[in-house]
């Protein structure tokens, strides 16, 4: 019937069956691409959403292999993967659930060099990263590149999550100019981080991401959703685009990607999500 | 007594017997999602929820329903003009 199979109708028949989904926007679904930027706490279950929603196409990106200490909040992986590269557990995992879902693999870690051509060919990016560095090069990348960006960030019992829509909102900058200074915010592999807590804004992430593609609902653009573990609470703070920003501001001061350097404790990429 | 139903001359119609819920009303919603506005779709259906569910759900996506009767000993028709 129409351009589905019978196996796609009964696999995302809870999505046809939504009147805001159907089976024009998960058409739309299928003909669509999103890159996932870090395949740790955060990249995990954005990706395995994704991939179960029926995204097109699916980018994962990592250049880190699985450890043992990843496995507490990294579902996408298993206790068999360890040693493997992620980007080949991931696609394992995906397949596994969804092989209607193309996954094309980035094993490297994002920089000045390549963030542009790597985020150019898809239509979403998502941030699940472990540091400022790729952050910050990522947030610029995607205004310079007009990408919407599904940006999220986790620490022991805290989630931030804000979707930034270049022209549409602010961006990370706007929020938060510059990175911190190096060693000020504890990575998470020092003050740690509660598995289910990655979990929670990954699904946050995914969910935007699909509100994107779908053009339903409010984006979190100009929004920034906080969770808060321990108290049980979520707290929704408004940003406005800062005309200061110096990225997308009125005069930016910044032109062209700038590659901060890794914080020395966070260069191990499992140290965050 | 019930007046006969003006016969309504459909667009499509689909045939879902030997289909359960919820497949009756997702194979029914991807045919009307392809049709105009104003056009008429026929679902004949075997599944007898199904002539409760079908009719609820194409209603509560904005579609009228025109007619649900049955056929035969077996088969319904569920008949939708499209929203």
């Amino acid at each position: 019937m129409l351009d589905f199979t019978e196996e796609e109708i009964k696999r995302y028949s809870r999505h046809i069956i939504l009147k805001e989904v159907g089976g024009r926007g998960q058409k739309k679904l299928r003909e669509s691409s999103a890159l996932v930027v870090g395949l740790g706490g955060l990249g995990s279950p954005v990706a395995l959403y994704l991939a179960a929603a029926g995204i097109g196409t699916l980018g994962v990106l990592d250049n880190d292999v699985v450890e043992l200490s990843n496995l507490q909040r990294q579902i996408l992986h298993g206790t068999s993967d360890i040693g493997r590269q992620k980007t080949d557990s991931a696609e394992n995992r995906i397949r596994a659930l969804n092989p209607g879902v193309k996954v094309t693999k980035h094993c490297a870690r994002l920089d000045k060099n390549n963030v542009e051509r790597t985020i150019r060919d898809y239509d979403v990016i998502i941030d699940g990263v472990d540091n400022f560095a790729a952050r910050y090069l990522l947030n610029d990348a995607c205004f310079f590149g007009n990408k919407p960006l599904v940006e999220a960030g986790v620490l022991q019992f805290l989630g931030q999550i804000m979707t930034i829509v270049p022209g549409k909102g602010p961006c990370y900058r706007c929020v938060f100019p510059e990175p911190p200074p190096p060693g000020s915010v504890p990575s998470c592999q020092e003050a740690g981080i509660l598995g289910a807590v990655a979990g929670v804004l990954g699904v946050l992430q995914a969910t935007e991401a699909i509100k994107l593609i779908l053009g339903i609902g409010k984006p979190l653009v100009g929004r920034m959703i906080i969770y808060e573990a321990l108290s049980g609470s979520f707290r929704e703070v408004g940003f406005r685009p800062n005309p200061k920003c110096p990225l997308c501001g009125e005069k930016p001061s910044i032109t062209e990607l700038v590659e901060y350097p890794v914080a020395c404790e966070e260069q191990r990429q499992d140290a965050v999500t | 007594m019930e007046q006969p139903k003006p016969q309504v001359k459909a667009d499509k119609e689909i045939n879902l017997k030997g289909e359960v819920c919820p497949y009756t009303f997702v194979k029914s919603k991807l045919a009307i999602e392809e049709m105009l506005p104003g056009q008429v779709l026929r679902v004949i259906v075997d599944y007898v929820p199904a002539t409760k569910n079908v009719p609820r759900s194409m209603q509560n996506e904005g579609n009228s329903v025109l007619d649900v009767s049955k056929l035969n000993d077996n088969d319904w028709q569920i008949v939708v003009r499209k929203g």
